[in-house]
């Protein structure tokens, strides 16, 4: 199994979904669904990126806006799925 | 409230002009209604607006604040920039203060106003100013470098305002700052001497083919909006009110601005994401009493179910409204589960300004049901070959509308040719199928064109397969909605890639991201299917309808004319 870097999931939505020239400050905890970092629609972008980078398939109904809305949150979804 | 029949026995839009103080002929100006004169009836200090961000920071702005801060705004465009009476000034913002007091303020100095959602990427927001011939945009520091990246391609941009510059980094070349909770309140100004036919406001709406259009309306849309948000949306003075829509979009303006303001209610915007729990809470803490939101939405809060909703103390709400696509049966029902009461579904659309078709207060609703036209709107379905009115009952046609009420476009901007080609047989044809049933209720069937609604928003599939072809490792597109529980429809894109390319997670990724950063979130293709061919007629256009056929379950229909098989 892939082993985690939080660090590669934080500077992937900084990098994906920050504006550039968007200097708001974004760490693990940062609220990025609720925060309006990543809308519902981008979601799946990001749900691609984690489900390639770490070879594994979440489904729908695991997909929530709360799941999804933290680096923390998404570090404990994909423990999940035996990603440690 | 008197029930819909009676209402409709008696309805004209001379009761709403009675009520607002409009004769024919009058000077009047929706930024004047929705404030100064709100003033003028003793309600100066009551609370306008009740804005929170994401962060939980609060803003409470009263009448009078709001009619000297849109007087201070208007000044400024007038007499520090220039800006003309006529020219098209862009709103490019998050749903904050500025967004709705802008709005205001551009029309009271005689501009129309431009809004546009700030999720979009650059080149979605090059082709609207272009189109426009924009003139400024008020934007925040996190949209600039969209702007600036689009700049040397928009001459006619004179004015980037930028509403929370903080001075960490130099402004450039036409950039401004303007800070509107410092700026000198201005308790007087000359409001631009609009008329009923003086245009207000641009929105633009996207179509099946070409580039996206600017429904223009006029300051007599007030005339609608006003009454339709004071019966459809039963707006009480004593009400506090919650708009979900982005005002880039119709609602937000129509309902989330103008509907609201002229009736002097209290509104409330939540500047943040969508979140059930935070959602709750702000209904709560607000006592918030008619709350107006989409099918996606509500369904996304009864995928959290009622037990969510038990946690809060929401007995405050009176009355509930959706609109943006049909609300499902099954929402209605949940909604009455969970807070007690029924969603009122409501249609209508960018181009007519108002709500047409409505489940009205006290009606019986039939869940499902787009509900009956609003007084003083007359509504039908035609056939969709002979654009006669369809007699019998529960036989799909075009809902089409019989063009005069007050919030009608006007025209697309630079498009008559289009505006002209949706009257048909003396009838405004909506683009959106239905039919009626033996009591008269409209029941939804779906678009009559290739026009995608996405979480109630419209996407044109043109836009974004022109997008997908810039992509280096594509070679042909096809764009269609495909059903999803949450938005209704979401964009799939069927895709051929340049020879020696091979698909890929990585690449499906990849693209997501291209689409997403150049339009916006809402174009991005939620799902990518690479093929070896696309459908084609003999003469080589694209058959979007046989690929969206397969993603309904439909019937293909006439494939007479397909060149090959997928």
């Amino acid at each position: 199994m892939a082993e985690i870097t939080k660090d590669v999931i934080l500077e992937y939505v900084k990098n994906e979904y920050l504006e550039e020239g968007d200097d708001r400050k974004v760490d693990f905890d940062t609220p990025l669904i609720s925060g309006g970092i990543v809308d519902s629609f981008s979601m799946v972008s990001l749900k691609v990126f984690l489900e390639t980078k770490y070879n594994i398939q979440i489904p729908d109904a695991k997909a929530s806006p709360e799941a999804f809305d933290s680096v923390n949150n998404i570090i404990a979804l994909l423990g999940e799925f035996g990603v440690k | 409230m008197k029930p819909y029949e009676e209402v409709l026995k008696s309805f004209s839009f001379d009761i709403s002009k009675e009520e607002l103080g409009i004769k024919d002929g009058d000077v009047f100006n929706i930024g004047e209604i929705c404030t100064d004169r709100i003033c003028r009836m003793g309600k100066g200090s009551k609370l306008a607006l009740i804005w929170e961000g994401f962060t939980g920071e609060e803003k409470k702005y009263t009448f009078d604040d709001m009619r000297q801060l849109t007087n201070s705004i208007a000044k400024f465009l007038r007499d520090d920039l220039g800006i003309k009476p006529g020219e098209r000034v862009c709103l490019f913002m998050d749903k904050v203060p500025e967004l709705y007091f802008g709005f205001l303020g551009v029309l009271k100095m005689g501009a129309i106003v431009q809004p546009l959602f700030s999720a979009f990427g650059p080149e979605s927001l090059q082709t609207r100013l272009e189109d426009a011939t924009t003139s400024a945009i008020f934007t925040q520091k996190k949209h600039l470098p969209k702007v600036r990246n689009i700049l040397k391609d928009l001459p006619e941009l004179k004015h980037i305002i930028v509403v929370d510059d903080d001075g960490s980094k130099p402004l450039k070349e036409k950039e401004i700052a303007f800070h509107m909770d410092k700026a000198e309140r201005v308790d007087k100004f000359a409001i631009y001497p609009s008329k009923a036919e003086t245009p207000s406001v641009l929105h633009y709406t996207s179509g099946t083919t070409g580039k996206p259009k600017g429904a223009q309306h006029v300051h007599n849309s007030i005339i609608s909006q006003y009454i339709t948000a004071k019966y459809v949306l039963d707006l009480h003075d004593d009400d506090i009110y919650w708009c979900t829509a982005d005002p880039g979009w119709v609602t937000g303006t129509s309902y989330g601005i103008i509907g609201a303001w002229s009736n002097g209610a209290t509104q409330c915007v939540l500047d943040a994401g969508f979140k059930a729990e935070t959602w709750y809470k702000f209904i709560e803490k607000n006592k918030i009493s008619v709350w107006y939101s989409a099918p996606t939405a509500i369904r996304a809060l009864m995928k959290e179910g009622t037990e969510a909703v038990k946690k809060f103390d929401l007995s405050c709400l009176r009355h509930l409204a959706s609109v943006g696509e049909p609300l499902n049966a099954e929402a209605v029902i949940w909604s009455q589960e969970a807070f007690g009461k029924m969603f009122h579904d409501t249609f209508w659309q960018t181009e007519t300004g108002c709500i047409v078709v409505s489940n009205y207060p006290g009606m019986k609703i039939k869940p499902g049901s787009m509900g009956k036209p609003f007084p003083g709107i007359t509504a039908t379905v035609v056939d969709l070959k002979t654009f006669v009115p369809i007699e019998k009952k529960g036989i799909v046609g075009m809902i089409a509308l019989e063009p005069g009420w007050p919030s009608m476009i006007r025209t697309y901007w630079n498009n008559e040719t289009t505006y002209k080609s949706k009257f048909q047989n003396g009838w405004y044809l909506c683009g959106d199928r239905a039919s009626i049933d033996e009591e008269g209720y409209f029941w939804f069937v779906g678009r009559d064109d290739d026009v995608i609604n996405t979480g109630g928003h419209l996407v044109g599939p043109f836009e974004i397969e022109s997008a997908l072809l810039e992509h280096p490792k594509v070679a042909e597109s096809a764009v269609v909605g495909k059903p999803d529980p949450i938005n209704m429809e979401v964009v799939k894109a069927f895709i051929t890639l340049k020879p020696g390319i091979e698909p890929d997670k990585m690449l499906e990724l990849e693209i997501m991201n291209f689409v997403r950063k150049k339009l916006s979130a809402l174009a991005m293709p939620q799902e990518i299917e690479f093929v070896d061919s696309l459908p084609k007629t003999r003469s080589g256009k694209i058959m979007r309808r046989v690929l969206r056929a397969k993603e309904w379950g439909e019937e293909i229909g006439d494939i007479s004319t397909l060149e090959n098989d997928m």
